[in-house]
């Protein structure tokens, strides 16, 4: 195996679907590099392209133009490779609910030609690592989520690729499991010097899991880097107000946008006003709310998260 | 050719297990087989004296009948199997993995193959406590032919399977290309009772001249030409299949 410095490169690629109701194109012209031992996100809402990149770069999914290297090899020359090399765990699971966790880890080794105790034995170590100790003889359907996530990417583990995909690795798991996955997604790098490439809608899990951000939507990427050079890029800090009603939020809107740098946006009875410095805006934004007899109950100033990086790029928030 | 059959063979390891795991699927396939034989069999023994009734005795008519409707009944519902494994990611982790794409399929069917076997065996042997009377040759000729009728709907359910992706539109779908397959093959009744149109549009069913074919090997005719065409038959039949099912895994990944 080469050693190589860029672990993904993807030049122009593009996916379109017919649908009866005419072409949709899925992705359009995405270009990207990702370094050997970068761990590195897909950010967007759901539709915006992400699994589908994810399933061409994993050679379910045969891109309509473009091309891309995958851990040294051309994805569409010699895709055989590139399963080789790659890991993948997808959104659906990876696993039978009847079948035994251990059973079905040392099936999945022997498709990739490894032995059956050479198996067992990479098996059990992954299980250790991923803290699957006394699952192996488990029904798959039995375990718990974030043991069974845990379990599909020991499964995308076995062959030590180099490169491994998660498709949206904490969805459906709750706060706790979710803080315990990410540890050992990044533990996964220091173990096996793995490059690690996922996709989230979730900024949470993208501010504490990624090196660097690919924001995508509606097929395009729309912006790229660290998140913290990406939030430093976002103009302001945002206030948030809590009025007591809905009648309120119109009025105290119209009050903010004096010092607004952006149109207010409204949701309930929560007003969120950007501004270029929170704490000098502060008193001003209190005075002119004064000046127009609304009472606000609550106040609230934040840096700027990855919500408001997508929200100042796409003008649309990561939630909707 | 040496990765594919390895592949294969893992794949046939994991569904067999799999299958053996669950004590409900045994019991059933078991149980199968006897009950087609204990509540049809008495029926179709009165019948046996109508005029028009093939030649030989009833049990070795009757008995050909029900081993293929076995075969199309236990082949034509794997399909429902392969739907539930691509829901929980299965068979997109598999295509991922380096192992042959067809192997994918064919382990699958090997693994239906044997079960219908196993399946075919339990119910000659109870035949015979009723009163069936064939050779071995006889035996093993009917087992190679249910293999590859039960081969070929194995490989057409798993491709329905994986191009549908939905028990609800594969449920009616069997049924609506099972139903006259097997009203047209002479397996309930022989199609020698039927009037003379619909004996014509049963000729075009490949699964009556396997039918015939089982028939004739079961009065022990190894050679003639219902035996020879049964045969060319299924074996044409399993080709189509196998092609049909190949394609089904290699469009999982477009």
């Amino acid at each position: 195996m080469p050693e190589i410095g860029t672990m993904i490169n993807v030049r122009g690629l593009k996916r379109s679907f017919k649908t009866p109701k005419g072409v949709i194109e899925a992705v359009k012209n995405i270009s990207f590099e990702v370094k050997r031992r970068e761990i590195v996100g897909f950010l967007g809402p759901n539709g915006a392209g992400k699994s589908t990149v994810l399933k061409m770069l994993c050679t379910l999914l045969r891109p309509s133009d473009g091309e891309a290297s995958i851990a040294g090899f051309d994805l569409l020359r010699d895709a055989k490779q590139v399963r080789r090399h790659i890991g993948y765990v997808s959104q659906s699971g990876s696993t039978s609910p009847e079948a035994r966790a251990g059973d079905e880890i040392v099936w999945h080794a022997q498709l990739y030609g490894i032995d059956r105790n050479e198996a067992k034995e990479r098996g059990k170590h992954l299980f250790d690592v991923l803290d699957l100790e006394g699952q192996w003889e488990q029904k798959c359907g039995s375990l718990s989520g974030g043991q069974r996530r845990r379990l599909d990417i020991a499964m995308g583990l076995i062959h030590q690729p180099e490169l491994i995909f998660l498709d949206e690795p904490s969805t459906g798991l709750d706060p706790q499991s979710r803080a315990n996955l990410w540890d050992h997604i990044r533990k996964l790098r220091e173990d096996f010097d793995t490059t690690i490439f996922l996709t989230t809608h979730y900024m949470d899990e993208a501010d504490a899991l990624c090196d660097r951000l690919l924001i995508i939507d509606h097929g395009e990427i729309v912006g790229r880097g660290e998140a913290k050079t990406l939030k430093s890029q976002v103009a302001g800090d945002n206030i948030k107000l809590t009025l007591r009603d809905n009648r309120d939020t119109q009025k105290a809107a119209l009050c903010s946008e004096s010092i607004a740098i952006a149109q207010p946006i409204i949701s309930g009875n929560l007003v969120q006003i950007m501004v270029k410095d929170g704490a000098a805006s502060l008193p001003k934004l209190a005075a002119a709310l004064n000046e127009g007899g609304v009472e606000a109950i609550g106040i609230e100033v934040s840096q700027p998260t990855l919500n408001d990086v997508f929200l100042s790029l796409t003008g649309r928030s990561l939630r909707d | 050719m040496k990765q594919y059959f390895g592949d294969s063979y893992v794949v046939f390891l994991r569904s067999m297990t799999l299958s053996l795991q669950n004590p409900i699927w045994v019991l059933v396939s078991i149980m199968q087989p006897i009950l087609y034989l204990a509540l049809f069999g008495p029926l179709l023994v009165q019948v046996a004296g109508v005029p028009g009734f093939p030649v030989g005795d009833s049990w070795q008519v009757f008995v050909p009948g029900i081993l293929v409707q076995l075969a199309m009944f236990g082949s034509l519902f794997v399909g429902f199997g392969i739907v539930a494994e691509w829901r929980s990611g299965v068979i997109d982790r598999m295509l991922v993995s380096p192992a042959s794409k067809n192997a994918l399929i064919t382990g699958r069917v090997m693994r239906d193959v044997i079960m219908l076997i196993v399946q075919s065996i339990i119910l000659i042997g109870v035949a015979f406590l009723f009163g069936l009377r064939i050779g071995p040759g006889a035996i093993f000729a009917s087992l190679v032919l249910v293999g590859l009728l039960g081969a070929a709907f194995s490989y057409f359910s798993y491709a329905a399977g994986l191009w549908l992706k939905s028990e609800d539109v594969l449920a009616p779908m069997i049924n609506s290309i099972a139903l006259p397959l097997m009203l047209l093959s002479g397996i309930l009744l022989p199609m020698s009772l039927a009037p003379r149109w619909l004996q014509i549009v049963s000729d075009f069913n490949p699964i009556k001249h396997v039918v015939q074919a089982l028939r004739s090997v079961f009065r022990g005719e190894y050679l003639n030409f219902e035996t020879i065409l049964g045969l060319f038959l299924a074996l044409s039949v399993l080709s189509v299949a196998a092609i049909v099912g190949n394609l089904a895994i290699k469009s999982q990944a477009r």
